[in-house]
């Protein structure tokens, strides 16, 4: 017999008795935005051409991973976003983590360093040292490195405005360790666009900061080979409470924008295309999620070969970093925490992800402690040892319901990077608030149905219980502030100021010409300039994006 | 904390006191006992010497980046000013989100810029009077230009406009829709035409198409009724603001200026009317509930109503 | 649910002092408050407590709101309240919100605020404490 009829067999008998019987949970089982998720799927999910939708790992379309052994040959990179308060204390934790296991670091950096401000500016009140190290100046960047061998790690920097300026003091640390660019390894987050509509760390206006990306690739192409140059970043827009497909969707448009930006600034797509990384969240739909990274590889590919006309294989990989949603996790009960970080990680994996960051159980109260980060490491060693989900490469293909998903969101994704680009493209829609409504709408929704009890978040709006004890909580001392602000007056005092302005001088011709800032930041950053001077005099030139 | 009595409030206006500016507009916007006070002391001299521009145009054309634009330029000029920009409420809830103050934060901490933002709050035309009276508050409290930025859609749109000495309607390209739905109606009452977002493809060919539709008005004074702005980077607003201050001498020397005050303050007093009896005719509908055809019973009621206040 | 029962809809401002960019929380009460009837002030995020309590006057609001996601709170919560005071305006009451552990609660009612909120607080708890915030504020002034 066929498959319909017994499926009609089935419907008529089994299934009507059951539902009879006992009905389901909920009338309508949907995901996030309103898809509906299928009681059973079927192999008539699946499109059959397994060659043109799935191929093999390490090739295109690369739905099944982007290396042929995928975890079998290397585990992914355990990388532990971690930073607080001033550079010495975030150097411990460093040379901790890397004691515990860890095989690369992720630099948090305060707000203040993030929008380009030093510690003594009044924007910065009550906020350096709090989400991440504050960087004024060299100095802080040599002490945020020192004993950590630089051409032995790998360095993931969440930075995006001002990230030449802190690439630049990454360099000149390396220079001084004796460690030539060329052998450096790691990623700058780099990516400006999501901050418009997600994570608001914007200081430039989008043209300007499309330049500032641009000169980046440009000089680390032959300078910098190892190193990625931008980490396109649906982590954040997700955070702001986009559903799967838009974090997609807004990732790649993103991505697409930057590679438009290099190509007419004259770059060769096959240089910078494999240095592009991309960085996603990992959320609690745990198949939903696995579906995701799978879609959102192979949409990647399809665009690059098809729409850039990219040759080497490797331009059109998507390799990508995940983090687990910081947004999930939940005040109270934090233990529960373990357990909702332990799925998103398991997600990521299936998914294939290159790196992973695993929360920890506390950052939903604060900073999290050393003894939870340990936890949160030891989740992925778990995993990856004792699960054996690493064992086989992309074990969920050919799952009826996977590969449907998998097309679903492809297909969603494709269909709103489409209206973007009738809309003028990624600057258009951040200008006219496009994206940002979209994001605000599917947040609400969200947030709407935890409010109602639709959406069950245990511990939160169901199984909840009194609690007693206080966790034990990291807290940044707030004397930091004023310790930061003492060591900064200190190197200005001790600097040679000529030097400094001579160098602030020419970096602001260069910026008004259109010639290469990469040259000129990297003096001034020698010359022991602040990452607030060197911003001011950018924030003079190009002028200043306000929401 | 003690209430500031309405002399109090006044005194503040005075002073150009942040606070009795603020309180002085909640009094009239919630139609409060101290209004009436309020308002009949203020310096009508005051009001007669401002400028009131209108600012209206499709959501998202850049309205509240412009005003915040001439803002800077009117406050190089040592002019202090006033803004109302006005929200529609939300006919369910009742409740609105003002979010045109976001694009004028970088004034927040300039004394001399007045900001009120205002929901429509769904009263059919009553807005007319609380933006009204709030720009006489603002007058007295010594701006010297006022701008009231509403959303060009709609009926009260064109009550707020009545207001303005000088209207400006806002468009950009890519809003093809919301123009050709204006054409009738709010194109007609605008002063000024300004393509913003010229920046954008597309700009050029919308300047065209609208002067088409303003060279009558052109043609009679001669004054750039058409102009582009990429408000966002500043530029085109010393354009515009010489061809308001043409449009504004013109107006005033000719009389025109006076003839649309008087208007607008017909249309107020004629919204005041409609707002104080409000409430005595829904309490007399409530009192004798009634079947018949609407417009029978309406004169019906007001016949019983004009009775009343005779005898009285 | 906490209606409005006065006529007059209460002004709140929402204002997100510091430098955090993470307004999901903020923006997700502007559109619960003005679903509840307020007229709801949104600054957008990046404000400085000067720029929110000038704001706050200039607008005549029954209540201001902040939010605060990067461990800022202690600092900026309460410069929020002391520039409203140098402007008179002590007598708006001030909420707040974001990641904010228990210990600080205390600290921050102490200097002042009249309600803080973490994350897990049901909506309609932040709404009814709004609610209350402005009535109170309404009662004690007639022009309302
Ligand atoms: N490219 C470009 N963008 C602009 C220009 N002027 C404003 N914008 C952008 O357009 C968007 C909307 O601007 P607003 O000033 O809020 O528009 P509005 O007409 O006041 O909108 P509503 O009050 O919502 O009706 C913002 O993202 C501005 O940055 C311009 O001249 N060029
Ligand atoms: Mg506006």
């Amino acid at each position: 017999m066929t498959i319909d009829k017994n499926l009609d067999d089935w419907q008529k008998n089994e299934l009507a008795a059951s539902l009879d019987r006992f009905p389901e949970r909920r009338e309508e089982f949907t995901l996030h935005g309103g898809s509906e998720v299928q009681r059973l799927a079927l192999p008539e999910a699946i499109d059959d051409d397994y060659l043109e939708h799935l191929g093999f790992p390490g090739r295109y379309p690369f739905t099944r991973g982007v290396q042929p052994t995928m975890y079998r040959g290397r585990l992914w990179t355990m990388r532990q976003y971690a930073g607080f308060s001033t550079a010495a204390e975030s150097n411990k934790r460093y040379r901790y983590l890397l004691d515990q296991g860890t095989t690369g670091l992720s630099v948090a950096f305060d707000l203040p360093t993030q929008i380009g401000y030093d510690s003594d500016d009044p924007m910065a009140l009550g906020e350096v040292g709090k989400v991440g190290v504050a960087i004024d100046t060299l100095a802080d960047m040599e002490t945020l490195f020192s004993d950590i061998p630089l051409d032995k790690i790998s360095t993931s920097m969440t930075i995006n405005s001002p990230a030449i300026v802190l690439l630049a003091m990454y360099i000149v640390v390396a220079e001084k360790q004796g460690i030539s660019a060329d052998q450096l390894r790691g990623t700058i987050q780099n990516d400006v666009l999501k901050e418009y509509v997600a994570r608001g760390t914007y200081i430039f206006p989008p043209n300007p900061s499309l330049r500032l990306i641009t000169d980046i690739f440009q000089w680390c192409n032959p300078n910098m080979p190892l190193f990625n140059t931008i980490s396109i970043s649906g982590y954040h827009i997700r955070e702001a409470g986009s559903t799967a497909a838009q974090e997609v969707a807004f990732t790649l448009a993103n991505g697409i924008t930057y590679v438009q930006t290099a190509l007419d600034a004259g770059l060769e797509l096959d240089q910078f295309a494999r240095r592009l990384a991309f960085f996603f969240n990992a959320s609690s739909n745990l198949l939903e999620e696995v579906a995701k990274f799978r879609a959102a590889r192979r949409l990647w590919a399809r665009i690059m070969k098809n729409r850039f006309d990219a040759q080497n294989p490797s331009s059109m990989m998507m390799r990508f970093h995940t983090q687990t949603a910081g947004n999930t996790l939940a005040a109270q009960q934090i233990d529960n925490n373990i357990v909702r970080v332990t799925l998103q990680a398991l997600a990521a994996v299936l998914g294939g992800t290159q790196s992973l960051h695993t929360n920890s159980r506390d950052e939903a109260l604060s900073l999290p402690t050393e003894s939870s980060v340990r936890t949160a490491l030891r989740t992925q060693q778990i995993i990856a040892h004792e699960s054996g989900v690493a064992d086989t490469v992309d074990p969920f293909a050919g799952s009826y319901y996977i590969e449907q998903l998998t097309d679903d969101i492809e297909l969603a994704a494709k269909e709103l990077i489409g209206k973007i680009e009738q809309a003028g493209g990624v600057v258009a829609c951040i200008e006219n608030g496009f994206i940002q409504r979209q994001i605000e709408q599917a947040a609400y929704d969200y947030q709407k149905e935890i409010e109602s009890g639709e959406r069950v978040i245990v511990g939160v709006n169901r199984f909840q219980i009194d609690e007693e004890e206080k966790p034990e909580l990291l807290r940044v001392d707030p004397k930091v502030e004023d310790a930061q602000i003492a060591g900064l007056q200190e190197i200005r005092a001790e600097r040679d100021e000529d030097e400094v302005q001579a160098q602030l001088a020419t970096l602001k011709l260069a910026a008004e010409s259109d010639s290469n800032l990469m040259e000129p930041i990297l003096d001034a950053v020698r010359a022991y300039a602040s990452l607030g001077e060197i911003c001011s005099v950018l924030r003079e030139v190009f002028g200043e994006y306000r929401d | 904390m003690a209430t500031p009595t309405s002399k109090e409030i006044l005194a503040g206006l005075l002073r150009q006191d942040p606070r009795a500016i603020g309180r002085a507009i909640s009094a009239v916007e919630n139609n409060s006992a101290s209004a009436a006070d309020i308002l009949s002391a203020l310096d009508q001299e005051a009001i007669e010497r401002i400028l009131v521009l209108g600012i209206t145009g499709p959501p998202g054309a850049g309205k509240s980046t412009l005003t915040s634009t001439i803002i800077r330029a009117l406050r190089k000029e040592k002019k202090r000013v006033g803004i109302i920009a006005v929200d529609p409420s939300s006919p369910i809830s009742g409740g609105a989100i003002l979010g045109d103050r976001i694009r004028m934060m970088d004034h927040a901490l300039d004394t001399d810029v007045v900001v009120r933002s205002m929901a429509t709050r769904g009263r059919l035309g009553g807005l007319c009077a609380s933006a009204g009276a709030a720009v006489r508050i603002m007058a007295a409290a010594g701006c010297e230009t006022i701008i009231i930025e509403t959303v060009g859609v709609g009926q009260s749109e064109m009550d707020i406009i009545r207001l303005a000495d000088i209207t400006l309607m806002i468009l950009a390209p890519g809003f093809g829709d919301d123009i050709q739905a204006m054409k009738a109606g709010l194109l007609e009452v605008a002063d000024f035409l300004v393509v913003n977002k010229s920046d954008l493809p597309g700009a050029d060919a919308l300047c065209m198409d609208m002067e088409q539709v303003f060279r009558d008005k052109q043609e009679k004074d001669g004054i750039h009724r058409v102009l582009q702005t990429v408000a966002s980077e500043n530029q085109g607003i010393d354009h515009l603001l010489a061809a308001i201050k043409a449009l504004a001498s013109h107006l005033e020397a000719s009389g025109i200026k006076a003839e649309r005050r008087h208007k607008a303050m017909d249309a107020e007093t004629m919204d005041w009317v409609m707002e104080l009896l409000r409430p005595q005719f829904i309490q007399a509908m409530t009192d004798k509930p009634g079947r018949q055809d609407p417009r029978i019973r309406a004169k019906e009621l007001i016949h019983e109503f004009s009775t009343i206040q005779h005898d009285e | 649910m906490a209606e409005q029962e006065q006529k007059n809809p209460y002004r709140v401002l929402i204002g997100k002092p510091g430098l955090d960019g993470h307004d999901r929380g903020a923006k997700f009460i502007a559109r619960a408050l003005r679903d509840e009837g307020f007229e709801v002030i949104y600054t957008g995020i990046r404000r400085t407590a000067a720029e929110i309590a000038a704001t706050a006057i200039q607008e005549d609001v029954n209540a201001v709101g902040l939010s605060s996601l990067s461990g800022a709170h202690l600092r900026l919560f309460p410069e929020v309240i002391s520039e409203l005071r140098m402007r008179g305006g002590e007598d708006i009451p001030v909420l707040g919100g974001g990641v904010i552990p228990v210990e600080d609660i205390q600290e921050l009612l102490e200097a002042g605020l009249s309600a803080i909120f973490t994350s897990g607080t049901p909506a309609k708890d932040i709404i009814c404490s709004f609610t209350e915030a402005c009535r109170k504020h309404a009662d004690g002034d007639t022009d309302q």
